[in-house]
């Protein structure tokens, strides 16, 4: 799960506009549209620098914000646009990929880009002694492709076999300068990194030597200058926001949302479902120091269904998240047009999901469930502390089943423990928590949905698959691993879905909304799904 | 009794008896939902207003009261007990073992404890046994300043002028313990038992990281307290002040019920 993040924080933006002169001896420039600075913060220094290393949101999106990509993806419209490259073409049935790169392209110190460095950007990112983020997308199943500079502005990348979604990997590798691992490195994206005070500032300016201009032909980005703050504190993001310090802020939770949306009208914006999603499962991992009985009913898909057809999804998202947010229908978002399996809907509260449990041996007595041995249905829920719209989930949830005579003990854990306990010792019964995808392409979660992968929630790492719809699932994941055709992959995935909703071994509760601020100074933002959310289009924001 | 500690007593009483009794007369339970009203301020159904999940403030905050209040001062004394305990123990031959003892445990990371005992204790741990053992171990861990200070005042108090004419008189050792000394250190481990209770209510919430304390549909002051940082408009819901209030009208009411002013207490 590499590119799936846990839900722990979100990328935070804010913006002011203040009015620069700094006229940047751009070597063909024309001037800019406009001449101001975008400022917003973030939650925490970036780590590197080497776009290489880019391990974390902060760093990542700096990463985005400065790194020339030869294909970008479109966060609004998902398709794959040329950026460094002019063109490109899938060749030999989706094993290789030929480039071929814009002319007189460079690097915002001035020097020339070509075909050498991307082969030097892609190397280094495929060496293991490197032990690069951006690498592991790259590489497929221990082999590494061959790279055939075929000439300054082309260029050929073959793999063995088929790599899925080959194209837009190239959307997270930014063509790095020679001088990367160099304090401040030149970039060839939109801005480069101009000045960084740690634990304080860090300014991005206009790169003069970009390529894009606009439909009048004048050099982009509109932007001069980006001014990010570090700051963690969501308040005092908020706060600068209000006063008109800063100018976006990305990631606002429900109350931050309302409160904004009383205090500055028209600055508080809903972008629709995200990629995210909330769910919760069972502990059935055979190793798991969970009781006999208690893996039974967890192993139990009727169990499962009457659990999750108990539990008002629609409370969640009134209550909970302010109707900011979707009910989830399974493992892809309804947000994920193109991924997402039209024919799942949402599994809606079913008041007589008890009734199912009931015909199996199940008794209710006195308001308790027991089970046909005469165990009372009752089980932890572990989630993370400090998020309060998990906790109030789980409060929900916890009341919602205590309606059918099970009763749920709620412990929030800190974050840390709570992951030993899921990674590690697996000493829980059931799991309440979230995944922050950022990418669409959903390949990226195959280690989720392989039996044998470490991140198959409800039994990792199973030396074979438990069930036979496990069984399958792993035949469809390894299938399209090794598919070029996008709508090919799709008919597996879609059947993927339909078993996970069929199962549901982990329980989908909803897709939050995505949530930002935006002063209306600020012009020709287009969100999108996938991180960077506001900024991703960063050099049209005027 | 002056007048001060008549209307601290006064008031006291009247805050624990609202909430002691008040299951007899709020007519809606501390964990039901009513998730029609989430949000809402106060009305003439729920006189403190509901809250995010719909639950009556006021029921929520007389269970927090009974609960913390109780706890913390069970806690209070088990910590002021084991401290007299060692400052008697002092005075004997393990006096230099439990000075040993005092230094380390003041100087223990106590949350690695808590940590130890929440991954000891099963996460089916009933919320009664989870709440009783982290006031307990509260209780136990906080012995040693009360007990230094106590075991510092009974070293001073028989050093004294008085105490040495008492002994030189042919008073018993006991004697002069139960006359001469116990009056004083009485009152010190009053105002040890003053300062814990607040604190013990107050650190109770912290262990809500840890997966210890109180755990939903129950709450304490203390959680009700943490609560307060996430709430976005006190400024237009001051009721949500409310547990603030009576936290503050709990330990105020203690601290003026101390007696007489004396020198160290």
């Amino acid at each position: 799960m590499k590119r799936v993040t846990i839900t722990v924080a979100a990328i935070a933006v804010a913006a002011l506009g203040a009015l620069t002169t700094c006229a940047l001896n751009g070597a063909s420039a024309a001037a800019p549209a406009a001449n101001h600075q975008l400022r917003f913060s973030i939650p925490g220094d970036p780590k590197s620098f080497d776009p290489l290393h880019a391990l974390e949101s902060n760093t990542e999106l700096i990463r985005y914000l400065t790194g020339g990509v030869l294909i970008r993806v479109d966060r609004a419209t998902d398709t794959a646009i040329p950026e460094l490259a002019e063109s490109w073409r899938l060749t030999e049935g989706g094993k290789a990929i030929l480039f071929h790169l814009r002319e007189g392209l460079h690097f915002s110190d001035g020097s020339p880009l070509t075909t050498a460095d991307v082969a030097r950007t892609l190397t280094a990112a495929l060496d293991p002694k490197e032990g690069s983020p951006a690498g592991d997308t790259f590489r497929s199943a221990g082999t590494q492709p061959a790279i055939e500079i075929r000439s300054p502005r082309d260029l050929l990348i073959r793999y063995r076999a088929v790599k899925p979604a080959l194209d837009r990997l190239f959307d997270q590798l930014a063509i790095a300068p020679k001088n990367r691992s160099a304090r401040l490195p030149a970039s060839a994206g939109p801005f480069f990194v101009a000045e960084y005070n740690p634990g304080s500032t860090i300014i991005l300016r206009r790169n003069p030597w970009y390529w894009k201009r606009d439909s009048s032909g004048a050099h982009l980005p509109f932007f001069d200058s980006i001014h990010i703050d570090i700051q963690s504190n969501r308040d005092i993001q908020l706060a600068r926001f209000e006063r008109g310090e800063s100018d976006l802020i990305g990631g606002l939770n429900p109350e931050t949302f309302d409160r904004l949306a009383r205090t500055r009208p028209g600055t508080a914006h809903d972008a629709g479902a995200s990629l995210d999603s909330e769910f919760l499962w069972f502990n059935q991992a055979s190793s798991a120091s969970v009781p006999e009985w208690k893996r039974k009913w967890f192993s139990s898909a009727l169990f499962r269904h009457a659990i999750s057809s108990s539990i008002h999804r629609e409370d969640l998202i009134r209550i909970v998240y302010k109707g900011h947010a979707r009910a989830a229908a399974g493992p892809i978002s309804t947000a994920n047009k193109f991924w997402f399996n039209p024919k799942l809907k949402p599994l809606a509260y079913n008041a007589g999901a008890l009734n199912a449990l009931l015909a199996t041996g199940f008794t209710l007595k006195g308001g308790a469930l027991r089970d046909a041995s005469g165990h009372a249905v009752e089980f932890s829920l572990i989630t993370n502390s400090g998020n309060r719209e998990r906790e109030r989930m789980a409060a929900l949830i916890q009341s919602d089943l205590n309606r059918i005579g099970v009763r749920v003990n709620i412990v929030t854990l800190d974050f840390g423990s709570l992951i030993e306990r899921i990674a590690k010792t697996g000493a829980y019964e059931a799991c309440l928590l979230g995944f922050a995808n950022v990418d669409e392409d959903p390949v990226e979660e195959m280690n989720v949905w392989l039996s044998s992968g470490p991140h198959h929630a409800w039994s990792p790492q199973e030396k074979s698959p438990a069930t036979p719809w496990e069984a399958r699932i792993d035949q469809l994941e390894l299938a399209q691993a090794s598919e070029a055709s996008r709508a090919q992959r799709k008919k597996l995935l879609d059947e993927m879905q339909e078993i996970v909703a069929a199962q549901e071994p982990i329980i989908y509760l909803v897709n939050p909304d995505y949530l930002y601020a935006l002063s209306p100074r600020i012009h020709g933002a287009r969100p999108g799904i996938s991180p960077p959310q506001l900024l991703w289009n960063i050099e049209w924001l005027r | 009794m002056t007048r001060v500690r008549v209307a601290a007593v006064s008031v006291l009483v009247g805050v624990l008896t609202m909430a002691f009794a008040s299951p007899a007369f709020v007519p809606h339970p501390y964990e039901e939902q009513y998730r029609d009203h989430a949000g809402e301020p106060p009305s003439r159904t729920f006189l403190l207003g509901t809250d995010d999940l719909g639950r009556d403030r006021l029921s929520r905050l007389a269970f927090a009261t009974r609960l913390s209040v109780a706890l913390a001062c069970g806690a209070a004394a088990l910590s002021v007990l084991l401290g007299l305990a060692a400052a008697a123990l002092s005075l004997s031959i393990l006096n230099k073992p439990l000075a040993v003892a005092t230094t380390i445990s003041l100087s223990l990371p106590w949350m690695f404890v808590f940590i130890i005992l929440r991954g000891m204790l099963p996460l089916n741990t009933s919320a009664a046994v989870s709440i009783g053992l982290t006031f307990a171990v509260m209780g136990v861990a906080g012995w040693a300043l009360p007990g230094r200070v106590f075991a510092a005042s009974v070293e001073q108090y028989r050093a004294s002028e008085w105490v040495m004419h008492a002994r030189a008189c042919g008073m018993s050792e006991t004697r002069i313990w139960t006359a001469h000394l116990w009056p004083h250190i009485r009152s010190i481990a009053w105002a040890q038992f003053r300062a814990l209770v607040p604190a013990y209510i107050l650190a109770e919430a912290g262990l809500g990281l840890l997966g210890l304390g109180v755990a939903e549909p129950a709450t304490s002051l203390g959680n009700l307290i943490a609560e307060l940082q996430h709430t976005g408009s006190i400024e237009t819901s001051p009721w949500v002040l409310a547990p603030l209030a009576v936290l503050a009208i709990i330990t105020t009411s203690i601290e003026l019920l101390r007696g007489r002013a004396r020198v160290l207490a």
